[in-house]
């Protein structure tokens, strides 16, 4: 196994040296019934040739890759600068550990402390942790965070949430004595309406919302931070689309206490769900209830800065049953890859895609709106995604377009909602041309 | 003399807010070619952001270029040499598996495609399951946790989803123990305690292995769910009673969950679903071998029990007909390529969803590639060449370390600083000098009931004289310790930082860059 440094030889000798008279005596303190006593069931060694062979002929098989795709819902093609695989894959950064040492761990360190404050200026937050698995887990544990916050167990969400997000967040809480209630959307704006959330009162410990939500539509973050201030909840803010940082204002401007966001189109790409990473943002006063690691700065007895984890007492190696969170492993790399992103973009690069995102899904929605028999449902203002109704039903005419087209053209919300057979959701982003969106609009024609 | 195995570089590196310079950019988009709207009219203006993004730093490419690869030289990496965290399981990662994950069709792919149009996808998910059910025992298999801490939490919640079944709601309330021993890792607990339950701790002996009789009085209340057990333990020991402890807790009521951070002690030579575990977790990320990438991505797969497969999140990822063993017998491989694949979500036993999609897709890659480039005799290869290289350490080590427990341990070995803190040095002195000695230190106080603990795991991936040379840069540093113990205790002596003030950085925490930072002081210079 070219793998192993060792050869059979070097093998035998350390055997010899350690006084362990054959490899099987190794396993000793295995009970000799519960060793195996045949070969595993599996096939024998792939060469490398073999073995990219066999990858290339599975990558093949799956056609949507190589489509026109108008697919989102929490996962977005964006523009991604060549240097970000480049240096996410220097082996420096690839195979290192989660950064315990941190005098030669600098780097990551580092380069964390550059994400957290990132994730910060976006946001419009005070403090953000060093990565959570992904959106819809960072959202579980932002639910969770409120419980211990307020001491209320009861959470409101807007059931204009990625329905993905809802049933993770179920998951999370089914045993944590918190009662997940939803808050219907309004079906004529596609939004939530601050005035009708129900169930909001003195007994809750947040309202969840996102933004642009499920249907692409922006929420109206700072009416509903007045609701749910008045009886002593938190907000917490969801984004599945980070790059309407870019242009929106922030859930931090507009009161959020708890800000949860996926990271996938800081320079992620889409592989069929994941690896992403979760950002997770709050008030400085919520520091010791923050889940996950965090990165602060700290000195030497020389005085040189450098950056450590802190605020350890918080975590399950310190705390056990009483942390935060169970989280250890997160999602270090993602983070990294965002950061970089970020960094290369800049305020301006983030803004100018942020702001081709929004024309041209708008421009994709007034011609699709344009054609006969398709209508937008919903009325209130969006940035790159918007719900499209069709004649027909929309599972069947998506299938007949990547079929006979080449084109994904959107998401038929039927997968998620029965009672909305005719209806799909576009997503449009800046890597998708003129060219693109009129051959959209065309097919539907 | 002991020759070092890395260096440790000292360029000096700002923050990227302190190089920030405006006008600077580093992105390049085409410029838009659709009719443009007046943004006032698609969006309301109190819905769009007015601070300009002000604080993210201006900077070109080849700044960001710079900036990181010179940070990149003051990190330790596998690839420059034995990296030996007991319990992390830092094995070589291969650059092929990573060529794989890049494969556009695969890259490229949207998680919501159609499945028709994502079958290569789904086929990896597939075989990858089939395999991990070989390699553990357990047929039951989520890919959907995405790292170990999360497939804890997802086989808890199956523990918990069975005996709320089984036993109904009311008398399930009676049941709400988890076992788990002094030596568990705390994501145990904590994974414990997101399901509901109590937690008991469970004694060691002084052999280092469960305590028995402590169990069956634990076991003798009525009020167990179940057992959290690592084996090897996190002592590096095989819980050789592994079958009576099964035994002990079924008979109580309960299940045994097993963490399978230490898989790669197993692999090939036991399976979990043998010894009469419930459900495990694998981490992708150790036993598998895909990067750790500095603290992630990892994945945790859950592997269960055919009994407790319906409690498995959803959705789940299975073949249209049901076809058995399709991709572990080669004759049945054209078979498996035809028969389609497909999201099954029709378990209304399901704990849920514990992740968006479908899990960390991209580690599900890598650690196929990985199994399917080891092969049968491979996997089992990597298993004794990781077991044999500890236990050389074992050997190596064990007159100058205190070593607490007479069992040959397993892939990984623990050791203390009795000898050495006689001399007033301890095991974070030791680890910190190791660096000196171009090592990354090994796993420092963990298990928490030994004391001092230092937890070594060469893996696989480590020759005879990478082996030999951290044997000596050990032997040495004991030697330093009774002669020069201030050497030890300033060490690291050849960083470009030395030991920072961690208990400060936690008083008055620091997590974030602010302009008022920057300012003109120089770099390197202390806080007034």
């Amino acid at each position: 196994m070219r793998y192993i440094p060792n050869s059979p030889d070097e093998r035998a000798e350390m055997l010899r040296q350690i006084g362990v008279s054959s490899t099987e005596n190794l396993f000793d303190s295995v009970p000799g019934d519960l060793r195996l006593r045949g070969p595993l069931n599996v096939p024998s060694a792939l060469s490398e040739l073999e073995l990219l062979k066999k990858f290339d002929a599975m990558a093949d098989r799956n056609d949507a890759a190589r489509r026109i795709s108008f697919l989102g819902a929490g996962a977005y093609s964006h523009y991604t600068p060549t240097i970000v695989d480049h240096l996410i894959s220097r082996s420096e950064f690839l195979t290192a550990y989660t950064p315990y040492q941190p005098e030669i761990s600098q780097g990551t360190l580092q380069a964390i402390f550059e994400f957290q404050t990132l994730v910060c200026q976006l946001t419009g937050m005070d403090i953000a942790n060093a990565s959570m698995y992904d959106g819809s887990t960072a959202m579980a544990e932002a639910v969770l965070m409120a419980e211990r916050v307020t001491h209320r167990s009861k959470v409101i969400a807007s059931s204009a949430i990625h329905p993905e997000y809802l049933d993770v967040a179920h998951t999370y809480v089914q045993h944590a004595g918190i009662e997940l209630q939803h808050s219907p959307y309004d079906s004529e704006s596609g939004a939530t309406s601050p005035d009708s959330l129900t169930g909001l009162d003195d007994k809750t410990a947040a309202v969840v919302v996102q933004s642009p939500n499920f249907f692409g539509c922006i929420e109206d973050i700072q009416a509903l931070s007045d609701k749910v201030h008045a009886v002593g909840a938190l907000l917490i803010v969801v984004v599945t689309e980070a790059v309407s940082f870019g242009l929106l204002r922030s859930p931090g401007a507009c009161g959020a206490d708890i800000v949860v966001a996926e990271g996938q189109s800081f320079g992620v790409p889409l592989s069929f769900g994941g690896p992403y990473v979760g950002l997770f943002a709050t008030r400085e006063k919520y520091a010791r209830q923050i889940p996950g690691r965090l990165v602060g700065e700290a000195y030497d007895e020389k005085g040189r800065r450098g950056f450590v984890l802190t605020l350890a007492t918080r975590e399950q190696h310190i705390r056990r049953e009483k942390a935060t969170s169970n989280i250890c492993t997160n999602e270090g790399l993602i983070a990294l890859a965002a950061t970089i992103y970020l960094e290369t973009m800049g305020p301006r690069g983030i803004a100018e895609a942020a702001g081709q995102c929004t024309q041209k899904a708008h421009y994709a929605a007034r011609r699709i709106s344009g054609v006969e028999g398709f209508s937008l449902p919903f009325s209130a203002p969006f940035f790159n995604e918007f719900v499209v109704r069709a004649p027909v039903e929309a599972a069947l005419l998506l299938a007949t377009l990547a079929r006979e087209r080449g084109i994904d053209g959107g998401i038929a919300l039927s997968r998620y909602d029965a009672s909305r057979p005719n209806d799909f959701l576009v997503c449009v982003t800046e890597t998708n041309t003129r060219e693109q969106i009129d051959a959209l609009v065309e097919s539907l024609s | 003399m002991i020759s070092k195995v890395t260096t440790h570089l000292s360029h000096n590196e700002q923050l990227i807010f302190e190089r920030s310079q405006p006008g600077r950019a580093g992105f390049s988009l085409p410029p838009l070619d659709v009719d443009e709207a007046a943004l006032d009219e698609i969006i309301p203006r109190q819905f769009q952001r007015d601070d300009n993004l002000t604080g993210m730093p201006e900077v070109t490419e080849v700044d960001v270029i710079r900036h990181f690869t010179r940070m990149s030289t003051w990190n330790y990496s596998i690839d420059q040499g034995m990296y030996p965290l007991g319990s992390c399981t830092m094995k070589y990662n291969s650059r092929l598996n990573e060529k794989v994950a890049r494969i556009a069709g695969f890259a490229n792919l949207h998680p919501l495609a159609s499945e028709a149009e994502a079958q290569g996808a789904l086929q990896v998910i597939y075989e990858l399951q089939q395999y991990l059910a070989e390699i553990t025992g357990l047929p039951g298999i989520s890919l959907q946790p995405a790292a170990g801490a999360h497939g804890e939490m997802t086989g808890v919640m199956i523990i918990r989803a069975f005996i709320d079944a089984r036993d109904g709601k009311e008398k399930s309330a009676q049941r709400r123990t988890m076992l788990i021993p002094d030596s568990a890792h705390g994501t145990n607990p904590a994974s414990a305690h997101l399901s509901g339950f109590t937690v008991k701790t469970i004694k060691s002996t002084a052999e280092g292995l469960t305590d028995l009789d402590h169990l069956r009085e634990l076991c003798g209340h009525g009020d167990v769910a179940g057992l959290m057990l690592t084996n090897p333990n996190t002592l590096g020991l095989f819980e050789r009673n592994i079958r009576e402890i099964c035994d002990i807790v079924h008979n109580a009521g309960g299940l045994v969950y097993m963490d399978g951070a230490n898989m790669n002690a197993l692999v090939g030579v036991a399976r979990p679903g043998d010894m009469g575990v419930d459900v495990i977790h694998l981490n992708l990320h150790k036993t598998f071998s895909t990067p750790h990438g500095g603290g992630g991505p990892g994945s945790g797969p859950c592997c269960c029990t055919k009994e407790l497969e319906r409690f498995l999140p959803v959705p789940r990822i299975v073949a249209q007909t049901s076809v058995c063993d399709s991709a572990t017998d080669p004759k049945n491989e054209h078979r498996l390529k035809s028969v389609p694949l497909r999201l099954d979500f029709n378990h209304p036993q399901s704990i849920g969803r514990v992740k968006a999609f479908y899990g960390n897709y991209g580690m599900m890659l890598r650690a196929l590639a990985y199994i399917l480039t080891h092969g049968r005799d491979g996997l089992r290869e990597a298993t004794e060449a990781a077991v044999l290289n500890a236990r050389y350490i074992a050997y190596g080590l064990v007159s100058d370390y205190e070593k607490p427990f007479d069992s040959p341990p397993m892939h990984e070995v623990v050791f203390t600083d009795k000898k050495q803190s006689r001399k007033g040095v301890h095991t974070l002195d030791i680890a910190k000098r190791l660096i000196d000695y171009g090592f990354h230190p090994m796993t420092i106080y963990f298990p928490l009931i030994v004391s001092g603990a230092m937890l070594i795991e060469p893996t696989e991936s480590v020759g005879r004289q990478e082996l030999d040379q951290f044997i000596d840069a050990m032997r040495s540093i004991a030697r330093e310790a009774l002669e020069d113990p201030e050497l030890v205790l300033n060490a690291p002596h050849s960083t470009r930082i030395g030991r920072l003030d961690e208990a400060a950085a936690a008083r008055k925490p620091v997590l974030r860059w602010k302009p008022k930072m920057s300012g003109k002081e120089p770099l390197a210079v202390g806080r007034a």
